[in-house]
């Protein structure tokens, strides 16, 4: 049940949701909703932008300003309303195969640019709502619909990317710690840049069904038993840490953000 | 008192938007429409507007629209293949019912094609470039002046029927120089989308007045909690799979337009009254049409001008009603043959249609438009 100052920000009359049941990308919702109420946002301020997939359909359910693109753009979309608009908190949430494939130039620029807006996203190492094709971060030798003999493609460390490209904040959690993915989120929304916080999830329909893991609790003790905080990590061996999840806070930075450096531009050119 | 300035189409184009009250444009150079972004690089600054080099075409109409959504009147320009790129955002524009004005300035194409050379080849894909049903309006100027006025227009129409509205420039309209008369201010008729006259908790974004099948739009930021979706979605913005509410949707957004193409379309004649041969051309063709047109005329041959200034919704009623005299409506395209289709439909067999065709990254001469007018007068 979700906490009860956060029905506020929820679209009952919308529901049932269209995930399944034990989705994990319900919980991420709860977490961003959960931020959203510690950071003292208004529903009518924040707006919640979405590409497509499983994970995208999440705006639908809240009640906020809600905008539900394209495959891969929301962050593009996202750029324009936060530019025009900088009085609005902009979460913007993503499928992995929506945020690294599709939307990968978007994602790198957004971070680049270091533009306010906290990017979540949800990755489940698959795509959901097309049948369970590989995603540029399906683990080598796992299987999925496009990859009926297992993954050969490298993954991305999406973290890493985020950091490489510029972002301000960067962290990475997993749907077995759903607090510490909370606090995340909300240090991404009250950072003042562009914030990426990874979320490993599951599916356990289409990845966990063709990968032995079908039933959604040992997804989610999958999920915590491979998880390694980056303390820990750093003292392990690469080979240890081949099949674990690094889960912590990877960047927090302070550098100049993009709309307020437009901002300043107007006042210069205005005098 | 009204100015005068020596523009070239591009800057006129970009000037207009300005007058008309576009504060933010999100774009990825492209010649030949490079200018538009670099006047309003420079002019959005200056009167508080946000100007964006975005990554890449698909980025920048993504951006405007997102721009459009917190109430800003926003602006993106390319050339064929950024065109294309924009295409499937163009699409969830048409959906979700947001304004935005695109620029096409035409260049030869398929692919890379000719950057700087001149093509009319782009007509069908801002009819139909994006997949599905919509209802398209496309204006197309004929001078710079006309580059001018029609920004305005296109933001004008972009606003009160909430859907993109396509301007289909050309290379050599974009580049050229020529006289601009810019009025007053103040003497512009401006208008702004219909803002929901409801409190937050009784708002139905999707619901359309009756009266003109437009729903009122609330800014990101206004108050308002709502739902933009390129999804097919009820009134609700919600999205529907249910038969009733899909058919409503996408019957109401082709209505809207419909019903009030009178207002759209525009179209200009010369000496047509009696014309047994029309001359059919727009954009930068139909200037040449026109003198082609006046020579024959002076020739003592029974010719007639007719410009669709507004492509789409084509002005079919209004060329029909032409038909009486005419024996046969020429078309000179810059394309293998795309407007030459409609206007067929448009004649419904009354006359016969000639196409003529340029395909060499040229401009008609008017002796080569001449010479087809005398073959078949
Ligand atoms: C341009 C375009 N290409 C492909 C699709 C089909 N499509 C819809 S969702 C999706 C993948 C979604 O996967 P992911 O982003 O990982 O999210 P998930 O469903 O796993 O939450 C794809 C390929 C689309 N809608 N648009
Ligand atoms: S298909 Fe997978 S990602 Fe989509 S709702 Fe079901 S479990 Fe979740």
């Amino acid at each position: 049940m979700p906490r009860p100052e956060v029905m506020d920000w929820l679209r009952t009359r919308f529901f049932p949701h269209i995930w399944c049941p034990g989705c994990g990308h319900g919980i991420i919702m709860h977490a961003i909703l959960r931020s959203l109420v510690d950071t003292g946002k208004k529903p009518e301020e924040t707006v919640i932008a979405s590409g497509i997939g499983c994970s995208s359909r999440m705006p639908g359910y809240i009640d906020a300003c809600t905008v539900h693109t394209t495959h891969g753009r929301s962050l593009a979309f996202a750029t324009g309303i936060k530019l025009a608009n900088p009085e609005l908190t902009i979460v913007d949430v993503m499928g992995d195969g929506d945020c690294s494939a599709i939307g990968g130039n978007h994602f790198i620029h957004a971070a680049r640019r270091n533009i306010d807006i906290t990017a979540v996203i949800m990755n489940n190492n698959i795509y959901g709502m097309t049948g369970g094709q590989s995603s540029p971060t399906t683990p080598i030798g796992a299987k999925a619909s496009t990859a009926p003999y297992g993954a050969i493609e490298p993954n991305f460390n999406l973290c890493e990317l985020a950091a490489g490209a510029g972002a301000s904040y960067v962290a990475r959690s997993t749907v077995a710690q759903p607090n510490i993915c909370e606090k995340y989120i909300k240090k991404g929304i009250e950072n003042k840049g562009f914030s990426v916080v990874e979320i490993m999830t599951f599916c356990h329909t289409q990845f966990g069904r063709r990968n032995k893991i079908p039933k959604p609790v040992d997804n989610i003790n999958r999920l915590r038993d491979k998880s390694v905080p980056k303390a820990k990590a750093e003292k392990m061996a690469a080979e240890e840490l081949q099949d674990k999840i690094v889960t912590g806070e990877f960047v927090e930075k302070d550098t100049p953000e993009f709309v307020a450096e437009y901002e300043q531009l107007i006042e210069r050119v205005r005098g | 008192m009204p100015k005068t300035e020596f523009w070239q189409g591009n800057v006129a184009l970009a000037q207009g938007a300005l007058a008309a009250g576009c504060r933010f444009f999100g774009g990825y150079p492209i010649t030949p429409s490079s200018e538009i972004a670099e006047t309003m690089s420079k002019e959005l600054p200056k009167r508080d507007g946000r100007f964006i080099q975005m990554e890449d075409e698909i980025a920048s109409i993504a951006a405007t629209i997102g721009a459009s959504l917190t109430g800003k009147k926003s602006l993106t320009a390319t050339s064929g293949p950024g065109f294309s790129l924009k295409q499937e955002n163009l699409g969830l524009a048409y959906q979700a019912e947001v304004p935005i004005v695109v620029v096409d300035v035409m260049r030869g194409g398929p692919s890379t094609g000719l950057p700087t050379k001149i093509s009319q080849q782009d007509v069908m894909q801002a009819r139909w470039g994006t997949h599905g049903d919509h209802a398209t309006i496309a204006l197309c100027p004929s001078s710079v002046q006309e580059c001018y006025e029609l920004a305005i227009d296109a933001f004008n129409l972009a606003e009160r029927f909430r859907q993109p509205v396509i301007i289909l420039s050309d290379e050599v309209l974009g580049h050229m120089r020529e006289r601009v008369i810019v009025p007053e201010s103040d003497s512009i008729a401006l208008v702004d989308r219909k803002k929901p006259e409801v409190s937050p908790s009784d708002f139905v974004p999707y619901k359309a007045d009756p009266k003109d099948d437009i729903p009122a739009m609330a800014g990101f930021g206004d108050g308002y909690r709502w739902h933009v979706t390129g999804l097919t979605h009820n009134e609700w913005g919600f999205p529907t799979n249910k038969a009733p509410e899909i058919e409503q949707k996408m019957l109401r957004v082709m209505r809207k337009v419909e019903r009030f193409r009178d207002d759209i379309i525009k179209y200009d004649t010369e000496s047509i009254e009696d014309a047994e041969v029309i001359v059919l051309g727009y954009g930068s063709v139909a200037r040449t049409g026109l003198s082609a047109v006046r020579e024959a005329r002076a020739a003592g041959h029974k010719v007639g001008y007719f410009r669709p200034v507004t492509l789409w919704p084509f002005p079919d009623k209004e060329l029909q009603a032409q038909l009486d005299t005419a024996k046969t409506v020429i078309v000179p395209e810059l394309n293998c043959g795309q407007m030459v289709h409609e206007v067929e439909r448009a004649s419904c067999g009354r006359v016969e249609v000639v196409q003529q065709t340029l395909v060499n990254g040229e401009l008609f001469k008017p002796s080569e438009i001449l010479e087809k007018i005398k073959e078949v007068v």
